[in-house]
């Protein structure tokens, strides 16, 4: 029986590649938690933004089986390559890209991705370290960690299809609240699908999905201008310590 | 890349408002066997932009593809070996893309894309 996600001695490596990490495995550890929807969904296009090692869509691949077809990007050009090798390593394949998120991709794949998997650079770096070359754009995300994930989701809300689904991973710092409150107002619901405590991080990993509720819940928040109170009690409860959800929910009550 | 990618990507220079499809450029073209998936097939078809498919694969040497498609083709077993021969064994390991406006060349090396722009091009 094949493995299910892929296995580390066969992960190929680069000295200016992201090695899979903590926040790798929580990510993965997220789709395997996630494997009964995602065999049901049967997604036809898969998408990984910023690949690095290969790890995340290797796993993907494997989880899936051979239904479906991947594609994954990295701004690095030695991820992609590395990425090449670590899918060869283990027998299933994804299209490399390398491209700036999914520039290139954004007219053609517009509304046909089922499956996007992010892992974003998402450490707070002053923002002029973002998108340097080499291994820090692997982690630099500028103030809050946001730069990059801020460009990610209009991208991704453009690329993915009716019953898309978004896999992303986040740190505390990166107000995960916020990010889920404007995919609430884009349409999207969402759940934090793992949590995980390392010794210098607090990551989620939240899944995204479109919402037929929330879509009204849209309506309902662009023409009062607030937030309706069910969609912050369900936030609320998800993201128990977050200031920012505190502040605005005392705003709109 | 396979053509399924091609047929997926445009010119993503900043002005450009014709850049699909991208012209190949190919220095070697290789044809790796793939499982055909009918199911596959089938959804992708109606995603797929039939003329430019035609034209990549002959540049990529193969000929096969009917010059024009009606969806009652996919009926037909002959049919769906050669759009999945064109589609995804098809393989393009070196060579370019270039932007149909501009004539700028993405190279493709190692059967991988760059479609990284210059400073000046975003
Ligand atoms: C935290 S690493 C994750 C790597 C891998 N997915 C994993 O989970 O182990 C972030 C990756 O995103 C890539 N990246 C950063 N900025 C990017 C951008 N603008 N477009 C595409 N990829 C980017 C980096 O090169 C790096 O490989």
């Amino acid at each position: 029986m094949s493995p299910r996600t892929a296995q580390i001695r066969l992960v190929s490596s680069h000295r200016e590649v992201y090695e899979p990490c903590d926040d790798s495995f929580a990510l993965v550890d997220a789709l395997l938690a996630d494997q009964a929807n995602l065999l049901r969904h049967q997604p036809k296009l898969c998408l990984e933004l910023g690949c690095g090692s290969g790890y995340v869509i290797t796993s993907l691949a494997l989880i899936l089986g051979k239904e479906g077809h991947y594609i994954a990007t990295d701004i690095n050009p030695h991820a992609v390559r590395v990425t090449q090798e670590t899918l060869e390593a283990h027998g299933v394949h994804a299209e490399l890209i390398n491209t700036n998120i999914a520039s290139g991709l954004e007219t053609r794949l517009a509304g046909l991705v089922d499956v996007i998997v992010v892992n974003p650079p998402y450490v707070p770096t002053p923002e002029d370290e973002v998108g340097r070359e080499g291994i820090a754009s692997a982690w630099a995300g500028g103030e809050n960690g946001r730069a990059v994930i801020d460009k990610i989701l209009p991208v991704a809300d453009n690329l993915l299809s009716e019953k898309g689904w978004l896999y992303m991973v986040t740190l505390s710092e990166n107000n995960p609240s916020e990010i889920c409150l404007q995919m609430r107002e884009k349409g999207y619901a969402s759940r934090i699908l793992v949590q995980r405590l390392t010794d210098e991080e607090s990551l989620q990993i939240i899944k995204f999905w479109r919402d037929f509720d929330s879509q009204l819940e849209e309506k309902e928040m662009a023409e009062n201008k607030t937030v309706p109170s069910r969609v912050m009690e369900s936030l609320l409860s998800q993201f128990p310590r977050m200031p920012f959800l505190r502040g605005n929910n005392s705003n709109s009550s | 890349m396979r053509l399924l990618s091609h047929n997926m990507l445009s010119s993503n220079i900043k002005g450009v408002t014709n850049g699909f499809p991208l012209r190949i450029e190919a220095e070697k073209v290789v044809v790796k066997q793939v499982d055909l998936n009918v199911r596959f097939l089938k959804n992708m078809f109606p995603k797929i932009e039939w003329k430019a498919l035609v034209e990549a694969s002959r540049t990529m040497g193969y000929a096969e593809l009917p010059e024009e498609v009606e969806p009652s083709k996919l009926d037909s077993r002959d049919f769906l070996q050669k759009f999945h021969h064109a589609l995804l064994e098809l393989v393009l390991e070196e060579g370019a893309l270039v932007c149909p406006e501009t004539g700028r060349r993405f190279p493709v090396s190692k059967g991988i894309p760059n479609m990284l722009l210059h400073e000046d091009e975003v």
